[in-house]
């Protein structure tokens, strides 16, 4: 049996700002080999769930606990879980004007290495790792020179989130509406990075608004999310039910 | 029956022996008992206190503590001058003649060139004029021949050590027609304790020249540093000021673009921590057409820190065909920093093109996220950004040297590792 990587257990969160509950007892096992696809309305908490996850401040968890391999996840600061192996594909990658992305992805890698102790990635070894991953997504080599996401097409940034995702090689990530502004050809290019990338060690979440990534990265679970809570979980034919009838069955 | 009290600049100057036979240097000394410093009701000095002067008792003695190890970490050329404590330390200092034209002469021999200041100074900047002149002992005086490139850099560094000692320095460059050369002044301080630098450059930029300066401020000692640039026809006139560390420092930049055709870059870094203060005043005075200014100025400040911004532009009325470009960025780091941010242009021709733009913000708390995200520590996201935000005047510094003192200084003053 393949070991949980993920294990989120009746986790309450709410905006720190205004204590508004958004997560409301939320429990999910994500284990090593597994793909699982989060789906729900707007405002039902999707895009809080990668937040709190993955550390960004302005939310407080008021309940619950979330382990992850073996680590009190909600203990660590952002950057703690994802040298522990956790990778966020943002929904809207930030630019960051006069930070290259090489530079970057470089004190990045060697940060996390140093954290599990291991040597430092020659500027030789980086440089063939450059070439060889940004190929996945068909990332032009120019780009990984440029400044972080500046002056990206939207397909592109989404591009460099995988590219990125590839030249860290995390245990589990999550995919924040990845598919979010993609054409149909950038959309293929990055679902085939992400099944390239998959392996049996290693777990990816999608959060997803349509079906149509789960044509192009097919998941072994699917789980809606409304209000806060996961209502019903299935395999990869919900997707296609919650396509023909919505959401309105499951949350009234 | 009369009291006379005495202004706090008669104050000052009273312990401080003064035995020119000079004649500018008589009538500069007999100015000052006129005078007062300027106070921050005083509309250009508003923002910049000036009691850790005024309220202080330096003297001008001559002092010999540096040796050449104390010196070379600062070195980024072969042919350099060095001053301590404002004095020639001629021992320390090498140049090649052949290569260079650098020679360090006492006041008496340039009287004339001293008095040759065409800019008029507000009634604060005099005060520090006058000063200088009367206490100035030697001045270097850098000239470039016509038609010559000099393909190394001349470097100039100022020293404070020792404790309450007071500085005035002169420096003079001509660059000849069609002349071109890089310059670097720095400005250190070695073991120093309340040490006081009062640092004039009078640069001329003549017809087709073309002259990069590089001012490098890496002492947190009390500085007020002014330049008066003129610039002829066709010129062009780069100026990169790095203010890493500044106790007080007050750069008032003073360019005045005479002739045509000219390009005028200022850059300006700077870098501050704890209560440190740094008020720079640029003052851009077109007074010709078909030229093009650009003013760059960034700031980050942290701690309980205060700079001050103050870029002025006046487009004269017959100036036709200007553009005028400038650019301020400031970045609080901590609650308590502050930033006086005051671009003031003043346009009398109808046909010129000019923009200013100020911005103060903190660091981008999405770009930080996004960065630690990807296994960054809050404290490299910071360094990252920060450095992001800088590089663009100190990339202007284009001797790899320097970039490497300038980021050393960073490492060692701030704990930043910005490479």
């Amino acid at each position: 049996m393949s070991k949980t990587l993920l294990n989120v257990n009746n986790l309450h969160a709410q905006i720190e700002e205004d204590g508004k509950q958004i997560l409301k007892g939320l429990n999910l096992e994500v284990k090593a080999g597994e793909i699982h696809a989060i789906m729900g309305p707007n405002g039902a908490g999707k895009s809080t769930l990668a937040s709190v996850l993955s550390g960004k401040d302005g939310y407080e968890v008021t309940e619950g606990k979330v382990d992850f391999d073996g680590a009190d996840l909600l203990d660590l600061d952002a950057d703690e879980r994802a040298k522990e192996g956790l990778f966020l594909a943002f929904q809207y990658p930030v630019e960051i004007p006069g930070v290259s992305n090489v530079n970057f992805l470089r004190t990045a890698l060697n940060e996390i290495k140093a954290y599990r102790k291991e040597d430092p990635i020659s500027a030789k070894d980086f440089m063939k790792m450059v070439r060889e991953k940004s190929k996945i997504v068909e990332l032009d080599a120019k780009l990984a020179s440029r400044s972080v996401n500046e002056g990206f097409s939207g397909g592109e940034k989404k591009r460099n989130e995988i590219f990125q995702m590839a030249m860290l090689e995390p245990k589990l990530a999550i995919l924040d509406e990845t598919d979010s502004g993609l054409d149909i050809d950038a959309l293929r290019i990055v679902a085939a990075g992400v099944n390239k990338l998959k392996n049996e060690n290693n777990a990816v979440v999608l959060i997803t608004h349509y079906q149509r990534l789960l044509d192009y990265i097919i998941p072994d679970f699917v789980h809606v999310l409304a209000d806060g809570k996961i209502v019903k979980t299935g395999g990869k034919e919900l997707a296609l039910e919650l396509e023909e009838k919505g959401y309105d069955w499951l949350t009234k | 029956m009369s009291v006379l009290t005495k202004t706090k600049l008669q104050e000052f100057i009273s312990d401080l022996k003064f035995e020119s036979t000079v004649e500018l240097q008589k009538e500069a000394y007999a100015k000052l008992s006129g005078m007062e410093f300027p106070t921050t009701r005083d509309e250009y000095w508003k923002y910049t206190r000036l009691g850790k002067i005024s309220n202080s008792k330096f003297d001008i003695e001559p002092t010999c503590n540096l040796s050449p190890k104390d010196i070379e970490p600062h070195l980024v050329s072969e042919n350099f001058v060095v001053f301590e404590n404002g004095n020639l330390r001629s021992d320390l200092s090498h140049f090649d003649l052949e290569a260079v034209n650098v020679i360090t002469l006492p006041v008496s021999k340039v009287e004339a060139d001293l008095k040759n200041i065409t800019v008029n100074p507000s009634a604060g900047e005099l005060i520090f004029d006058e000063l200088n002149t009367a206490f100035v002992e030697n001045v270097t005086v850098i000239s470039i021949p016509k038609n010559t490139n000099w393909e190394q850099t001349v470097q100039v560094i100022y020293v404070q050590t020792g404790e309450n000692k007071m500085s005035n320095t002169r420096l003079i460059i001509e660059a000849a027609t069609s002349s071109s050369a890089h310059i670097v002044s720095s400005f250190v301080r070695i073991n120093a304790i309340n040490c006081f630098t009062n640092h004039i450059s009078q640069i001329n930029v003549a017809d087709n020249a073309n002259l990069t300066f590089d001012k490098i401020q890496l002492a947190n000692g009390i500085s007020i540093n002014t330049e008066y640039v003129t610039q002829q026809n066709n010129s062009t006139f780069k100026i990169n000021t790095i203010t890493l560390n500044g106790e007080l420092v007050r750069n008032n930049l003073n360019i005045e673009v005479e002739g045509q055709n000219c390009d005028t870059f200022l850059n300006g870094a700077v870098i501050l921590k704890d209560k440190q203060v740094t008020d720079n005043h640029t003052f851009v005075n077109h007074v010709a057409p078909n030229c093009m200014s650009d003013e760059k100025y960034k700031y980050v400040l942290d701690d309980k820190s205060i700079g001050t911004f103050n870029g002025r532009v006046v487009v004269k009325q017959d100036s036709q065909k200007i553009n005028a470009y400038q650019d301020n960025g400031n970045i609080l780091l901590s609650d308590y920093a502050k930033i006086n941010a005051k671009p003031e242009l003043e346009i009398y021709a109808d046909d010129v093109k000019c923009s200013h733009g100020s911005t103060t913000g903190q660091l981008d708390d999405d770009a930080l996220f996004y960065l630690q995200a990807r296994g960054i520590s809050k404290e490299k996201s910071r360094h990252l950004l920060v450095q992001a935000f800088v590089s663009e005047v100190l990339s202007e510094i284009k001797d790899e040297k320097m970039n490497n003192i300038i980021y050393q200084t960073l490492n060692e003053q701030f704990d930043w590792d910005l490479r």
